[in-house]
């Protein structure tokens, strides 16, 4: 029994990714197509190459029909995903699993979600018939519970709390002002984040991630087999996902600090990868910056931070563009928006550009340039503090 | 010996200032202040709220519950049933609505007295008049609950001496079901007709009990015609200094409740051996004599009447007061319109969500809300006992305040809590302009919104000091 991981078992070697934003002109299947074309000429290959495919959407269709409809894929399996904001991921790690067992030689796992069709603000989630009980809080209030939490617990005052997540937003806007494929490529500055009207709890518009439409995919094949479609293949070095008892709403124990789904499934990744000291072996990390609190909480969790000190290394500058350990690089969620079932390929994306030294001069990392730092990690949760799923994947440009 | 074993009333959190009727509209309002129910009460969740302080009271399983109200949430469901589940008692027991106009709780009052078993009675009403009108400013909101029984069922507290009424059609105030206000005929012709309907009824009521007008200790006048209220103890041949505080300066007159919610006042203060008239106008005049026995000194009622009033909050804005009578249709959030509770999975949750009941788990002893079969602490399957957690106090472990979520006087404040001895629950919190970490809250019954016709009925935390 264990969880023994596939590290260098399986790679990537093509990926694409659409621009994230209100895509008024195109469809689901435009999204699609978009993204898979881009992937299967990054890898050169033609959609008959591909033997399988991996699905994920939340709600922007049903089964492994409304991908095979959209590409008129040649009668291959199709398996649709969700696995709530992890869906993206999920779609990838599954999509990982089917190669390393030796039934299909090539396959892609893409994403995709349409958001802006349906006229709401913020996400929409599905209805199952229920007994009325269930707390409606929305997403930005359940995420915002972090912060009165964490705030009380380690001793920051409120002003200083609000300077904290005003640096995280700000840190991923000006990120996402160095990224085409953002929905916001702008600079924000601090002062209009911090005044920014309030949403829930203490977090204001900018505190919450934008709502978008993408879509994104990668190719993958076993590792032996990479160099036919790319000299510079990434190769994953750990999967790990955990779904928990979702015990936080009606355990006292918890404490609204920590995403205990998070830590567990990151020293899962870590073990799979063979990384003792993540922070100093991994040179960025795409991490699911849903609102700024879950970033803040998520420097402890993936072990970025001692507990309690995350709130200083992000004023210090730690996880910026040309900090110590770049978080969201990309500009993360918050610049992205959260197409749920493209973002974990998203981020995914991020790596894909950095680790193989492609993003654009003003964005690209020195931990990987001049550090030699060659791992690189995405993260997703899904759900709500102390009832959420987690996915961590780290993915390497060098074997071993 | 029969007559009331225990009683219970609720008075809801906000006041509305009559002056901010005059200060919005220039005209209506005038002094004091009426109660109003939430946004999120109504007549059935009031008298589930004045149920449960009389079940605080008194130790008895009614026979019977009888629920009194001329402003009934459902029509065709029977609203009694939703006190019933929350008040978590037995499938034997009764349940049903006595409901249409205000002299209805007469009727269920007086099938109690006079009947053999322990019986519930509970009336509310949740009062409203058009804007300016008469009736929004001196009506109000409130709900009683009397548990009439025998000696048998506990100590009577207030004995039954008698009463005797008089019936008349005329019309005074009527109201189709489909109108959210009244309309009444011009109040110099309702005096006319009720007070000779008063002598009547209070001549009989003391020839059948035996009583004087000197025996009388206190008198409580009320009906919603005011100006033959206020003829009322004159035509009965009671002395007006014997009249009981009728409560229209700060709660306004509650319509089916209102007789009760004086009376509950009233016993909050009695001394044994007191007789308390009640004249009750409605379509008619009811006439009551009550008389104190030595258990009143005995009896501890859960939040008395003027503690109710003193804690109310009166700087409920005027538009907002409106906005929850859905008298104006506000803006709602770009978000999906809520969707109602379905059936089945209500139906099997009924102890969780009428009564709140959560689990224990008998090895650890970790409470569950909701109760869970699986034990969040060692995994235990299936063992686990239901425990009642609606009386159960709790502390405030984080909160947010939601201001994208769907409600009807947003923004909404939610809090996770703890309660005493275990379980923690994530809820919304009622009656409250702040919260911060460490704050004490309890339960209250509320109705969380309605889709689709069907009124989500659960509970919320509240401050202990609401």
């Amino acid at each position: 029994m264990g969880s023994n991981g596939i590290k260098d078992q399986v790679a990537i070697v093509g990926m694409g990714c659409t621009n994230f934003g209100e895509h008024w002109d195109k469809s689901v299947d435009d999204m699609l197509i978009d993204a898979s074309q881009e992937a299967y000429a990054s890898a050169g290959i033609d959609q008959d190459d591909i033997d399988a495919y991996w699905f994920g959407t939340y709600g922007s269709g049903v089964s492994g029909l409304t991908l095979s409809s959209a590409l008129k894929i040649d009668y291959k399996p199709v398996t649709r995903v969700e696995n709530m904001c992890a869906t993206g991921s999920e779609a990838f790690r599954n999509a990982c699993y089917a190669v390393a067992s030796g039934a299909y030689d090539t396959v892609m796992a893409i994403g995709v979600e349409k958001l802006k069709d349906n006229g709401m603000s913020g996400l929409v989630g599905g209805n199952i018939p229920d007994d009325g009980t269930l707390s409606d809080l929305t997403a930005p209030a359940m995420f915002s519970l972090l912060a009165p939490a964490y705030a009380d617990k380690y001793g920051v005052d409120e002003t200083e709390m609000k300077d904290v997540l005003t640096r995280i937003a700000w840190k991923n806007h000006y990120n996402g002002a160095r990224n085409p494929r953002a929905q916001f490529r702008k600079e924000v500055g601090k002062d209009a984040i911090c005044n920014a009207p309030l949403i829930a709890g203490q977090l204001g518009i900018f505190d919450c991630s934008g709502v978008s439409d993408g879509s994104a995919a990668a190719i993958i094949c076993r590792a032996e087999d990479a160099h036919k479609y790319t000299d510079n293949p990434l190769y994953v070095k750990a999967l790990s996902f955990t779904a928990g008892p979702a015990a936080g709403p009606i355990d006292p124990d918890y404490d609204y600090t920590t995403f205990h789904e998070v830590s567990r499934c990151a020293d899962d990744a870590y073990k799979q990868a063979g990384i003792e000291n993540p922070r100093a072996e991994i040179a960025m990390a795409e991490v699911h910056d849903c609102f700024t609190p879950t970033e803040l909480v998520l420097m402890e969790d993936l072990g970025f931070a001692e507990r309690g000190l995350g709130w200083k290394e992000v004023m210090a500058g730690t996880y910026d563009l040309d900090g110590e350990l770049p978080i969201n690089p990309d500009g993360g969620l918050k610049s992205f928006g959260h197409p749920i079932g493209a973002s974990g390929l998203r981020m995914l994306f991020e790596c894909w550009l950095q680790l193989r030294k492609e993003a654009p001069e003003d964005r690209q990392i020195k931990s990987v340039t001049e550090g030699g730092k060659t791992m690189g990690m995405t993260h997703n949760l899904g759900g709500a503090p102390g009832e959420c799923v987690s996915f961590v994947s780290i993915v390497g440009s060098e074997l071993g | 010996m029969r007559g009331i074993v225990g009683y219970g009333a609720y008075v809801p959190y906000n006041r509305l200032q009559r002056s901010a009727i005059t200060d919005a509209l220039g005209a209506g309002g005038g002094r004091g202040t009426r109660a109003v129910a939430g946004y999120d009460e109504d007549a059935t969740s009031m008298a589930v709220e004045a149920g449960r302080n009389l079940m605080r009271s008194i130790d008895v399983v009614p026979d019977s519950v009888y629920f009194a109200t001329a402003t009934p949430p459902y029509l065709d469901k029977t609203n009694a049933n939703v006190i019933h589940a929350a008040l978590d008692l037995p499938s034997h027991v009764f349940a049903g609505d006595v409901a249409g106009s205000p002299r209805s709780v007469n009727a269920a009052l007086r099938s109690a007295l006079e009947g053999q078993r322990p019986t519930l009675v509970a009336a509310a009403d949740v009062r409203s008049g058009r804007p300016s009108s008469s009736d929004e400013a001196n009506l109000g909101d409130a709900a009683v609950a009397w548990l009439i029984g025998s000696g048998d069922d506990g100590p009577v507290i207030a004995e039954w001496i008698g009463g005797a009424s008089c019936t008349a059609e005329f019309l005074d105030r009527w109201r189709l079901p489909e109108w959210n206000y009244s309309r009444v005929w011009e109040e110099r012709f309702g005096e006319h007709v009720y007070l000779p309907l008063v002598t009547e009824a209070a001549t009989a009521a003391f020839k059948e009990s035996g009583l004087e007008p000197d025996d009388i200790d206190v008198a409580i006048v009320t009906g919603l015609h005011a100006r033959a209220v206020r003829g009322a103890a004159k035509a009965a041949g009671v002395d007006a200094t014997k009249l009981a505080d009728d409560l229209t300066a700060t709660v306004g007159n509650t319509g089916s409740s209102h007789a009760g919610l004086i009376l509950a006042s009233v016993l909050d203060n009695a001394q044994p051996g007191q007789t308390i008239m009640v004249i009750h106008l409605a379509d008619g005049c009811d006439v009551g004599f009550y008389k104190t026995t030595d258990a009143i000194t005995g009896y501890e009622a859960s939040n008395p009447v003027a503690a109710q009033i003193e804690a109310g909050n009166d700087s409920l804005d005027y538009n907002k007061f409106l906005t929850w009578r859905g008298f104006l249709d506000r803006e709602p959030p770009r978000r999906p319109d809520p969707v109602g509770p379905a059936a089945p999975p209500s139906y099997r949750s009924e102890q969780w969500k009428y009564a709140f009941f959560g689990s224990r788990d008998r090895s650890t002893g970790a409470v569950h809300l909701p109760p869970q079969r699986v034990s969040v602490k060692g995994g235990a399957v299936d063992d686990m006992e239901l425990v009642p957690m609606a009386d159960v106090q709790a502390t405030v472990a984080t909160f947010t305040i939601d201001r994208l979520a769907y409600s009807l006087s947003p923004p909404t404040i939610a809090v996770v809590i703890d309660f005493d001895g275990g379980g923690r629950f994530n809820c919304q919190l009622a009656d409250a302009e702040d919260v911060k970490i460490g704050d004490r809250v309890q339960m209250t019954f509320r109705r969380m919104m309605t889709a689709g016709g069907v009124h989500n009925y659960f509970w919320k935390a509240k401050p202990l000091t609401a």
